[in-house]
């Protein structure tokens, strides 16, 4: 990149103002919830399993907030790639149960990290098939979009039945993941922190891609103007072709998160989760990386502290959060797209 | 012609078809004996409606709603509770109607309101997530829906199997069941015909100019969100009062029966296999799809069997009589893409200009 | 002189409307051609349908001797044509920088050329990390024709770069066009105000009703007011 002196102190322009607000809101809420709560370490666990749920969710939306930034494509299919993750990682898990079984983290990450990788190969080349053979025939109408990738959601959802029966899977976590951390009288489950740890790594990764590579102004841009973009001289829809299966690989990849948290694999996990990982992209701002990270720690939060609070109201506390923020936001905390 | 709304089936193929169908809807009782045609024959009705009804929504105006269950689960619920609580008379049969129809019709123009302050978009993802939790409450409120076991309840006397009316007339005893069929099969056929009036009314074509284009639509004056508002009321009555008559053939209401998300699936499935933004479509694909559902899965088993003895791999889980979703699934995907227009779409054989 | 661009009977639909109805008219290598006409004529139509954003539904574009009609807009641009739209389209969310990495599609900006720009447009440098969308209107409307000239372009398609802005602002864009001119680079570039164009083309093309209705030299033009009263009338008044 080519060296241009910095502007210097005098002739800075008044610097747009980062819009903080959104930011501040789930600090803000887990702060509140800490007098409601009423104990201090029953608070703590509650705050770090909204955040690994958090992590998670935002895994799993991060890829469809992008695909429909970048194409105005909305994938009703999406959840099908959560449970084919979860799926194809049981094909490594249990074969290898010893190894995952085995009371030694290094054996058992030998074990977790090629199913990791697999979950997300497979999804990832699924995306690739349903962006091709659904979405591609589809551009630009929405209507048939949205048919087409419910269909797509259908099949793909059956297939697993037929594939793997409708039986729930049974899928225990690594020995060296259960159990927790006791520090004075609060218990951090391990798992979470892990899954807490792997959730800020790849909302890293993502912002660093996005903001520090060509590809990722590439995508920030097309997201904004797709035909701006083109007129420069980049196919978008490579570009287009490249996120979806990235975003399909991480939906994979948060599948095999879930399915170890929650220690089984059903083929309608995608279908339930789907529904989670609209309210995030919608509250977030279609299109938002940041949006959808603090949507989905927004959305996991009030699921634990409100379930832990007031159990009856965790039903319908997802769908009130996103009328809230609607009605704050209509076009969700971050709206980035022009259109 | 006037029963029609100046709207024919505009194809003789179509025609004849149309009119099989409801010749042998309307005889059912009498030349297919037995318990199972007669509930094909109600739920063929009651789908047709209910599927008339979202068509009005997906067809008319391009929008896509994921809660459509959820104002025929209400229509269901209300009346299930209504005779549970209050015993099988017709002043339960009254308050379910007189409770459900009006809190449908508030739901949607609820959803219609806030929908209108957020961007078009969301709409679909909304109404998902709305319906989603719509089903969560039905079946965790036990002391209201019964749970996940939902509500069965009798019926009013009259409308009882024991209540007979003819002991014999055409070799079949007329029973309060067949006056059940035919209030079933006269309401559908009533609620279908005003949906045809609707959209070809002054307002259908107001629906339709704003599915060509909203922003035209718009500038030509109209109030595109007061149009939306009301055909998403409209569609919502209409879906709450299929559920009424749903539950009242089953005199059951449960999750499984009148809200699930699978229902959901069912009814894009018919919509678009019969033909959106036809009305006719929505019989058709009623037909099709209900016929299938309960004859087909059993040449699915028979086939799944045969190749399990034969030892084929993988064939007989793809076969599997529950696996029939997968196939539909295969014929939607290929249907929208393919046949966008449906099988009235075909038979008309004039090709609608895309979306 | 060769032609570096030329339309032949070129059609645009846009849904049910006919907006182009059989273009024709080349432009001359080297020179600066402004396309003039009142709102709504199809200059900003003929632009989009040169860089296949709206793809034309007949007749034949070539470009340095290729057809281009058929391409898609990405190789078009790669052909060596830069666009600047009507809406300037900076990427609002991208600092000056980043907007201009990602229109230089070689791997480093050329620092000699950026200097280059800088000279006419030295509020670049200013805003260098800024927000683009922090940039005033004339700041973007700079950034948009940096955009186009980062790496040399054959050809630069503009579409009404003064609109709203300050004279003086537009007094640096006119210096600013000759300069690319100098450069070597041809120029179509659709113009409301006549004032502006005389200072800047060599030859003029006039559109009505999605055809070109008059083509000539610019002096010409200028020179001859009943002409340009009958051709060009209501947008004369409305910018005198």
């Amino acid at each position: 990149m080519t060296d241009i002196p910095a502007p210097s102190a005098s002739d800075a322009l008044p610097q747009a103002k980062r819009d903080l607000v959104p930011v501040l809101l789930p600090v803000i809420l887990a702060l509140l919830m800490l007098p409601l709560v009423g104990s201090f370490s029953s608070w703590v666990t509650l705050t770090i399993a909204s955040l690994a749920m958090g992590m998670m969710i935002f895994i799993m939306a991060s890829g469809l907030t992008l695909v429909f930034g970048l194409m105005d494509v909305l994938n009703f299919g999406h959840g099908a790639f959560i449970s084919v993750g979860a799926y194809v990682a049981t094909l490594v898990l249990l074969p290898l149960a010893g190894m995952s079984q085995a009371d030694s983290l290094l054996t058992n990450l030998a074990v977790l990290v090629p199913a990791a990788l697999a979950a997300m190969a497979v999804s990832g080349a699924l995306g690739v098939v349903v962006e091709r053979v659904l979405i591609l025939p589809v551009y630009g109408q929405h209507l048939k979009q949205i048919l087409m990738t419910t269909g797509g959601l259908i099949v793909a959802e059956q297939a697993l039945y037929a594939l793997w029966g409708p039986q729930i899977i049974p899928l225990p976590l690594p020995t060296a993941l259960r159990g927790s951390f006791i520090i004075g009288d609060i218990a951090i489950a391990k798992y979470r922190l892990l899954v807490l740890l792997v959730g800020i790594a790849v909302f890293v990764a993502i912002q660093l891609v996005l903001n520090r590579t060509k590809i990722g102004l590439l995508i920030r841009a097309g997201v904004e103007n797709r035909e701006m973009v083109e007129a420069l001289g980049y196919h978008v829809k490579r570009l287009f072709l490249g996120v979806f299966m990235v975003g399909s690989a991480l939906a994979g990849f948060g599948g095999i998160m879930w399915a170890l948290y929650r220690e089984q694999v059903h083929a309608s996990m995608g279908n339930d989760l789907t529904v989670l990982v609209f309210i995030v992209v919608i509250i977030g701002g279609l299109g938002s990386i940041g949006g959808c990270f603090i949507g989905a720690l927004l959305v996991a939060m009030v699921a634990n502290y409100g379930g832990f609070l007031v159990p009856k109201l965790a039903l319908v506390s997802n769908i009130l959060l996103m009328v809230a923020i609607l009605m704050w936001r209509p076009r969700g905390l971050y709206a980035v797209t022009s259109r | 012609m006037m029963i029609l709304s100046g709207d024919p089936p505009r194809s003789r193929a179509l025609s004849l078809i149309l009119i099989a169908i409801v010749v042998v809807l309307a005889i059912t009782p009498f030349v297919f004996p037995g318990a199972k045609p007669l509930n094909v024959a109600a739920k063929i009705c009651i789908f047709a409606a209910l599927v008339a009804s979202y068509d009005l929504l997906l067809g008319y105006t391009g929008t896509v709603s994921f809660a459509h269950t959820m104002f025929y689960g209400i229509g269901s619920y209300a009346v299930a509770i209504a005779l549970y609580g209050m015993g099988p008379s017709w002043a339960a049969v009254a308050t379910g109607i007189v409770i459900g129809l009006p809190l449908a019709a508030l739901l949607a123009l609820g959803i219609g309101l806030f929908s209108l302050r957020v961007e078009a978009i969301f709409f679909a993802m909304i109404t998902l997530a709305v319906a989603s939790a719509f089903l969560v409450l039905a079946s965790q409120l036990s002391w209201l829906t019964g749970g996940e076991d939902g509500r069965s309840f009798s019926l009013p006397e009259l409308l009882r199997p024991g209540t007979v009316f003819i002991k014999d007339l055409f070799g079949v005893r007329i029973n309060g069941r067949i006056l059940t069929y035919y209030i079933i099969l006269v309401g559908c056929a009533a609620m279908i015909l005003g949906l045809l009036r609707v959209v070809n009314s002054p307002f259908g074509r107001v629906l339709q100019a704003v599915r060509e284009n909203r922003f035209r639509a718009e500038a030509l004056g109209y109030r595109t969100v007061f149009h939306l508002t009301y055909a998403n009321v409209l569609a919502a009555l209409v879906a709450a009062s299929a559920g009424v008559l749903n539950a009242m053939w089953l005199r059951y209401a449960g999750p499984d029966t009148s809200l699930s998300f699978s229902i959901m699936l069912d009814i894009l499935l018919m919509v678009v296999i019969g033909g959106m933004g036809t009305i006719y479509g929505a019989i058709i694909g009623a037909t099709i799809f209900i016929l299938a559902q309960n004859y087909l899965q059993a040449l699915m088993g028979a086939a799944s069997n045969a190749a399990a003895e034969a030892g084929l791999p993988l064939l007989p889980g793809l076969l599997h009589p529950d696996r029939w979703l997968l196939w539909l699934g295969l014929l939607f995907v290929a249907s929208v893409y393919f046949f966008p227009t449906g099988v009235v779409g075909r038979l008309r054989g004039a090709p609608k200009p895309a979306e | 002189m060769t032609d570096l661009l030329t339309l032949e009977g070129v059609h645009t639909n846009i849904g049910r409307y006919h907006i182009l109805q059989g273009v024709d008219f080349v432009v001359p290598e080297g020179k600066t051609t402004m396309l003039l006409g009142r709102n709504g004529a199809g200059k900003t139509t003929t632009l989009r349908t040169i860089m296949a954003l709206w793809p034309a539904s007949q007749g034949q574009i070539a470009f340095a001797g290729r057809r281009i009609e058929a391409m898609a807009t990405p190789d078009i641009a790669r052909l060596g044509i830069g666009y600047v739209p009507e809406s300037m389209a900076v990427f609002s969310d991208l600092t000056v920088k980043e907007n201009l990495i990602l229109a230089a599609r070689e791997q480093a900006m050329d620092t000699a050329r950026l200097d280059w720009i800088f000279g006419f447009f030295p509020a670049l440098r200013k805003f260098w990390l800024s927000r683009a969308g922090s940039l005033s209107g004339g700041q973007k409307q700079m950034l948009s024709i940096a955009r186009a000239i980062v790496e040399p372009r054959k050809l630069l398609l503009i579409d009404e770069p003064t609109k709203g802005l300050a004279p003086a602002i537009i007094g640096s864009l006119i210096e600013c066009f000759a300069e690319i001119k100098r450069s070597g680079a041809t120029i179509l570039l659709v113009e409301q105000n006549f004032h502006v164009a005389q200072q800047i083309g060599d030859s003029v093309l006039v559109m009505d009703n999605g055809m070109i209705v008059h083509r000539g030299d610019m002096a010409e033009l200028a020179s001859d007011i009943p002409l340009q009263e009958r051709l060009l009338g209501l947008s004369l008044e409305a910018h005198q």
